[in-house]
């Protein structure tokens, strides 16, 4: 228990601290690498041609989705002649054509879901060209997107900020730094760097073993620095080439936990910059708080039931005292694979240290339930977002409740809004739920399933959760390199992430237009205690309506099944 | 349309720029560093016995004779394999297909993990027959998430002495200290598993066989 306390303990200081640089970079004020950064921006901007000017919400989002569909061209068209081009020592071949389209939407919307295993589906060029590549661009992209819809919500123009200019300082400044740190660190502990092809070698009784090498490092840092979670080698931060001591492990959390988090408390001293300078804002601290109890409910969920171990192997007669060892690795053992197991599916990271699909019933709900309610600090900025879309419905329930009008930083929240929030809302539930009836009521999609009974249904739900919610870990056993599931799935991430950004930036941009109207004694109150628990109830509630039929069917189930059979 | 136009360009050009930064210089920057700083570790940790490299400190080997400590269960048997593996059988399918990783993914109710760890248990209990079926620890039964996991637990380390024993001709008390001398402590005594790194651990017993 403590290793977890200590974790958490260490995150609150460095969470703090980022939040303010990141404030810093995006409101940009003045920071103590601009000596050095500012001449190194000048010179992309000039490369590229981007004037400084600022662009309205419309201008924003084409230039962001622009540039995306560039990105995800180079990219398809690297892994499809991948076989023909240099750094590939190991003679990968050609990515399939809807695999390789999977794969595109999965690293440019932030998702890394992978139907491929890295170790012999991708070139280095590869690793490095397209992975490493979108692993930067697709975090910048989210990262500009929120910070382009905070800045709309605390302003009274719709007119500002460039998304080139986001886009590149984020990179250069906040990303390069930390990835280069972080892979030093990874080295130190046992990532291979290298760009020479594997080894095999002789072991001691007689026989061969390969062992894959490769850039491993470059790409593990940004891998969770940008919760992307797309790992080097099929088995991700299981292997211990990607993760090879506890050191490494705590790392790795810490790096998926800090951006999230610092974007709220960035949008934290936002809200309160025209009044005081404080440490973190009393708006994003409810919010924060709000995220925080809804991680920690599903933490304990998850430690408890792994610390229980399985019914089933408990029969057979052997001790497990460790708890559920299945599919987890010895060096992380249950509180560190718990931990891990939350942090990156709150964060919509994805990457694993253990596998999910050999998690108890109700381990293995959380990380799902997670992913479907999107909210718990979610991923590099657009969880940041999702959250403020149950915050904006949350004031206005209350609002209707006490009879108020319902308002949000001094601007009214109005019909056209509410329209466009409960579409937001309802989008992600929406691909979730329609995606798994059809994979279930067809032969394509049913073929996938490899576990028997109500745990083959979670391995569906599971599936397209982690599409839709950009996250990307999946329950593993799925065989889910075929057409059906590299189109079906690769649909719900490219909706699950732009109808999204595009709905929200739209609000943003309504309610930046809007007259300011001053809080009076009669407004709701929305950075107190009180305000988080409603959050917090709404979030559930929305949450436990839409999905608690599903979740009934799929991990309820098998958890009732595995304890009636063995008592 | 002009400024769609003038967009579009700008957008390209990034593309580009970023292309270069991140997938090219930021890659090479590191293993460039990495390979200075850290160049045992950047190259795989790989560990070596009479000039030879025998394996990585950090991946995990099958071991079958009864002298060495046996590890955890792997889908993909730790990417270990001899000639004959490679060559198609008459049906065309080979044994050993190349390097991977991961695990069976059986689910917690899945008949097929009862099956497959009530064969374990009973082959590990023909192997040791000194031990109880009760003492056997859950991590030696169960398969690792990686399938390259290098570590067991100190008691799956514990319960396999005798066997080595008898097998390999050492005393168990040199057997216990080579336990000892390849446990790693938890973290800073607080995060993690106190565990044995077996493969480093059966380098060592190879060491004392020859010696004697």
């Amino acid at each position: 228990m403590w290793q977890i306390a200590i974790v958490l303990i260490i995150y609150l200081p460095l969470v703090i601290l980022t939040g303010h640089y990141l404030f810093r970079v995006t409101m940009q004020q003045k920071t103590w690498l601009d000596p050095i950064m500012d001449r190194f921006d000048a010179v992309i901007y000039k490369l590229c041609g981007i004037k400084q000017v600022d662009m309205t919400g419309k201008q924003y989002v084409l230039s962001l989705i622009l540039s995306n569909a560039f990105m995800v061209f180079i990219g398809y068209l690297l892994l499809r002649i991948q076989a023909m081009l240099f750094l590939n020592p190991n003679n990968i071949d050609n990515m399939e054509s809807t695999l390789s389209f999977n794969t595109i939407i999965s690293f440019m919307t932030n998702t890394n879901l992978q139907h491929y295993s890295g170790e012999s589906g991708l070139s280095y060029l590869s690793q490095m060209l397209v992975i490493i590549f979108m692993m930067f661009t697709s975090a910048a992209t989210g990262y500009a997107a929120c910070m382009a819809f905070c800045r709309r919500l605390v302003a009274k123009t719709d007119t500002i900020g460039n998304f080139f200019v986001d886009f590149v300082r984020v990179i250069t400044r906040v990303l390069m730094p930390l990835s280069i740190v972080v892979a030093i660190i990874l080295v130190a502990q046992g990532s291979p760097q290298t760009l020479s092809a594997n080894k095999t070698v002789q072991t001691i009784e007689g026989k061969l073993q390969d062992i894959a090498l490769g850039p491993v490092a470059s790409l593990e840092s940004i891998k969770h620095i940008g919760t992307n979670g797309g790992g080097f080698n099929g088995a991700n931060s299981t292997t211990p080439f990607e993760n090879p001591t506890v050191i490494s492990n705590i790392v790795e959390m810490l790096s998926m936990m800090l951006l999230p988090g610092a974007c709220v408390v960035a949008f934290s001293l936002m809200v309160a910059y025209r009044k005081k300078k404080t440490i973190f804002g009393k708006q994003g601290l409810s919010i924060f708080a709000a995220m925080g109890v809804l991680f920690l409910v599903g933490l304990a969920t998850v430690y408890v039931a792994e610390k229980a171990g399985n019914p089933i192997i408990s029969e057979l007669g052997i001790s497990q005292e460790l708890g559920s060892m299945e599919g987890k690795e010895m060096r992380f053992g249950v509180a560190q694979s718990a931990l891990f197991t939350t942090v990156t599916t709150a964060f919509t990271t994805g990457s694993v240290n253990n596998m999910h699909d050999t998690l108890t019933p109700l381990g293995g709900l959380v990380p799902m339930f997670n992913m479907m309610l999107n909210v718990v600090f979610g991923g590099k900025g657009v969880g940041l977002m999702n959250m403020m879309m149950y915050v904006l419905l949350t004031i206005f329930i209350a609002c209707l409740m006490i009879g108020r009008t319902p308002q949000f930083l001094g601007k009214k929240i109005e019909e056209k809004e509410m329209k466009l929030i409960a579409l937001c809302i309802l989008i992600h539930p929406a691909i979730i739920l329609l995606f798994s009836a059809l994979a279930v009521a067809t032969t394509a999609g049913v073929a996938g399933i490899t576990n028997p009974g109500a745990h083959g249904l979670s391995q569906v739900l599971y599936e397209f959760a982690s599409a839709s919610a950009n996250n990307g870990s999946g329950f593993e056993g799925l065989a889910d390199n075929s057409t059906f599931w590299n189109v079906t799935t690769g649909l719900a991430m490219f909706f699950g992430r732009y109808l999204t950004i595009i709905i929200q930036l739209a609000i943003a941009s309504l309610l930046a237009k809007k007259m300011f109207h001053s809080d009076s004694v009669g407004t709701l109150k929305t950075d107190n205690t009180i305000f988080t628990f409603l959050l917090v109830a709404i979030v559930l509630m929305i949450g436990a309506l839409t999905f608690l039929p599903a979740l009934a069917l799929g991990p309820i189930t098998e958890h009732l099944q595995l304890y009636l059979h063995s008592s | 349309m002009r400024k769609f136009f003038e967009n579009s360009k700008q957008a390209l050009l990034i593309t580009i720029t970023m292309f270069v930064l991140c997938g090219f210089i930021y890659p090479f920057a590191v293993t460039a560093l990495a390979q200075g700083l850290f160049h045992h570790q950047a190259n795989g940790s790989l560990i070596e016995a009479d000039g030879k490299a025998v394996g990585s400190e950090l991946i995990g080997q099958t071991f079958t004779a009864p002298q060495y400590f046996w590890g955890r269960v792997s889908s993909v048997n730790y990417n270990v394999y001899t000639k004959e593996d490679t060559i198609p059988d008459e049906k065309g399918q080979v044994n050993y297909s190349g390097v991977s990783s991961g695990t069976f993914n059986y689910a917690p109710s899945n008949p097929e993990l009862k099956k497959r760890i009530e064969a374990d248990i009973e082959k590990f209990l023909l192997a040791n027959p000194s031990v109880k079926r009760q003492d056997i620890p859950a991590d030696l039964m169960t398969a690792s998430g990686s399938g390259l996991d290098p570590h067991i637990s100190v008691k799956a380390a514990e319960i396999q002495v005798e066997r080595i024993a008898q097998a390999s001709g050492l005393a168990k008390d040199e057997i216990e200290k080579i336990i000892a001398a390849n446990t790693e402590k938890r973290t800073l005594g607080t995060f993690g598993e106190n565990k044995v790194n077996y493969l480093m651990a059966n380098l060592d017993i190879m060491k004392k066989m020859d010696e004697k």
